[in-house]
């Protein structure tokens, strides 16, 4: 992330046309369109060829402040779209950007699908566990006993362990990180994005405002130093005693495997199809 | 769900091999091109659906099975990879609807079909589509509902939901066909008017359409007008996605073209950026609709049979227009003077073809296949005739409306 000047972010940014953001002070979601930013920087990508997709909820307003083919689409939706654009435009990187209750709620149907088709879609999840963005509801990733605003007293529901579904499903490539681990992010983001299949990266981000305040939470910076005391590196897990495990975020990349590509498999089926082209000689 | 015919069962990439090594390539593909040198072939309505998607140059479909309308997702299955187009078997409806937007943002011509529970998944999408001026077409062979109703029955009841489907205000485009060969016609020009006009335009099917088999000889490709967007020719720095211009026609750059727009549900300006100014909202607003209205010549087509002299006029789309134009050529034998008004276009609803035509007529007799839609709009262009000369013949029970049905209300009120 040193490597990158800021200059060059600014570079990738609508600058001039849609800021201020949206954002509260405290949010996670700057940082992790940063990281996305020096991710895409760092690779060299031509930003014409980059398309980013998100659904609705607050880190889904990240695509109209940064300059490349952007869709802001409907609740839930997101990879849906995204599919259709891969599927359509295969040479395409196509970076989707959704949000615990816009993935794993309304849109799990659509997550768990394209996991199992192994589409080559980078889908970045800020996991705030919360709805921020119409103002503090619980959603499938908020903790037990967390409390939100439809859950007064306290979730009595268990939450979801994403990664797992994901890879459940058949992602290929999973990995999970914080918004204080902002170069681990960066390096994950990156790999995602030279992954040839269906990645996931859950980014367990800050909601100071909502769901920091709800819980007594402390501000932004609390909430940092929580996620830098409360995770540990898969790495490390084996050499860690079990009581400085349990309870905690799990950061790594959980799974990494190369499987075939669902546009690369389409593509082959149409060369074996096609009476000219293909098997038909 | 139907069993899948074995002629439409794709072939195994051996049989294929070993079956072409031998000969010079046969597959449907092959069977079409004759088709398309005018034979005449035995064909389903929505047989024609899939093949007027291919000659409107359709490239991408993404769908969910539903009866009545599986076939055109079969057909395309089959016949998309072989024209290098894609094909793909979406979770549900609403993703079905989702890909070929974002399918079509990114450059590709795109369709899906479904039927009415599917259609009702949809609705979210196709305002998207609407909102955010992106050509795609919904093909919707309308089964008996509400809910899950009768699949395999026809029903004419999703005539409102294709007009006001979708919550807010949005411009609609909604064609009828009333056989197979006008399934063909209409598909292409579904395809072309959303590729014209920037928005999901929605072909209306009866089941029995779907369904039903005809002979057709289906036009040469040379004689087939196929359009396509505009694309625009300004610099990047100069592109506005929602274009201001007299015709509310403006170009559409694809997703890779180096255009790197920005495309939202929320109101957006003329770039397409969010905005909450009223103003800006406003113009959008305006703009959806004028692309409609500005447009309406273009788009309203509507057959008139028999209508010279009618005193009674019937006015109906789709299959039940078939039983009217029997009924008609039974009551003029009789000497009772009745006549058809068919819309090809339903919606935008033919508000001054109507009212010309109907000038001249005692009685309107609006037959449709549900409790009462289509006759909302005659009673709201003929205030100047008292209600019992707008007379209704509704069935909903998955039987079709008979040509001595209509008969015996013609011979009622003349």
């Amino acid at each position: 992330m040193a490597n990158i000047p800021q200059k060059i972010v600014h570079q990738y940014l609508r600058h001039d046309k849609k800021f201020p953001h949206v954002w509260c002070a405290g949010c996670s979601n700057g940082i992790i369109l940063g990281a996305i930013i020096r991710a895409i920087a760092s690779m060299d990508l031509n930003r014409d060829d980059l398309v980013m997709v998100s659904g609705i909820g607050c880190s889904s307003r990240m695509p109209v402040y940064i300059d490349m083919n952007t869709l802001h689409t409907l609740h839930g939706r997101s990879i849906a779209y995204a599919t259709g654009i891969k599927m359509h435009k295969p040479k395409m990187k196509v970076i989707v950007v959704t949000g615990d209750g816009d993935c794993t709620a309304i849109g799990g149907n659509h997550l768990i699908h394209a996991a199992r088709r192994n589409i080559d879609l980078s889908v970045i999840l800020v996991n705030n566990n919360i709805y921020g963005m119409t103002g503090g509801q619980c959603s499938p990733t908020t903790p037990h006993d967390a409390v939100a605003t439809t859950a007064p007293y306290g979730n009595i529901e268990p939450d979801f362990n994403v990664c797992d579904l994901a890879m459940g499903a058949g992602a290929s490539f999973v990995a999970r990180t914080t918004a204080f681990h902002v170069t681990e992010m960066q390096n994950y983001i990156q790999a995602s994005l030279e992954h040839p299949g269906f990645s996931l990266i859950e980014v367990i981000s800050a909601c100071p405002v909502i769901y920091g305040r709800l819980n007594k939470k402390g501000g932004a910076p609390q909430m940092m130093k929580e996620f830098k005391d409360n995770s540990v590196p898969l790495t490390a897990i084996d050499k860690l005693p079990k009581e400085k495990v349990e309870g905690k975020i799990i950061r790594g990349i959980l799974r990494k495997e190369i499987r075939p590509e669902y546009c690369a498999v389409y593509a082959d089926l149409v060369s074996r199809v096609t009476p000219n082209n293909g098997g038909d000689k | 769900m139907q069993e899948k015919k074995p002629s439409k069962a794709p072939k195994s990439p051996n049989a294929t091999k070993a079956k072409s090594a031998a000969a010079k390539p046969e597959s449907k593909l092959s069977e079409l091109q004759v088709t398309r040198e005018r034979k005449t072939v035995i064909m389903q309505g929505n047989e024609a659906v899939a093949y007027g998607a291919l000659d409107a140059g359709v490239n991408f479909f993404a769908g969910y099975p539903i009866t009545p309308s599986t076939e055109v997702a079969e057909i395309l299955a089959s016949e998309l990879p072989k024209r290098g187009g894609t094909f793909i078997q979406m979770e549900d409806e609403i993703a079905s609807i989702c890909a070929i937007t974002g399918a079509s943002l990114a450059g590709a011509k795109a369709l899906t079909a479904t039927s009415g529970p599917g259609f009702s998944l949809m609705q979210e999408g196709i305002g998207f589509a609407k909102i955010t001026e992106t050509p795609c077409v919904v093909v919707n062979v309308q089964r008996m509902g509400p809910s899950t109703g009768m699949p395999t029955s026809p029903a004419q009841g999703d005539i409102m939901q294709s007009r006001w489907g979708s919550h807010g205000d949005s411009p609609a485009i909604v064609l009828y066909p009333d056989s197979v060969k006008e399934s063909y016609e209409l598909t292409i020009r579904a395809v072309n008017l959303s590729e014209k006009y920037r928005t999901c335009v929605v072909l209306l099917l009866d089941e029995v359409i779907g369904h039903m088999r005809e002979s057709v000889r289906l036009p040469d490709m040379a004689n087939v007008r196929v359009i396509n967007r505009i694309k625009p020719t300004v610099p990047p720095h100069w592109y506005k996605h929602y274009d201001e211009n007299q015709k509310y026609l403006s170009p559409l750059a694809s997703y890779g073209d180096g255009y790197r727009f920005h495309v939202t549900g929320l109101t957006h300006d003329a770039h397409g950026f969010p905005t909450n100014k009223s103003v800006e909202a406003g113009d959008m607003m305006d703009r959806l609709r004028k692309k409609i209205t500005y447009n309406i010549r273009d788009l309203v087509q509507i057959e008139s049979h028999e209508m010279d002299d009618a005193k009674i006029a019937i006015f109906t789309a789709g299959i039940t227009a078939r039983a009217a134009k029997a009924a008609i050529a039974m009551a003029r034998y009789e000497g009772i003077k009745v006549g058809l008004l068919r819309p090809l276009t339903i919606w935008p609803f033919p508000d001054d073809a109507v009212r010309k035509m109907l000038r001249n007529v005692d009685t309107v007799i609006v037959p449709e296949l549900n409790q009462g839609q289509m006759i909302r709009e005659i009673r709201r262009l003929t205030k100047d005739k008292s209600d019992s000369n707008v007379v209704a013949i509704q069935r909903v029970n998955g039987q079709l409306i008979t040509p001595n049905d209509i008969l015996r209300k013609i011979k009622e009120v003349s």
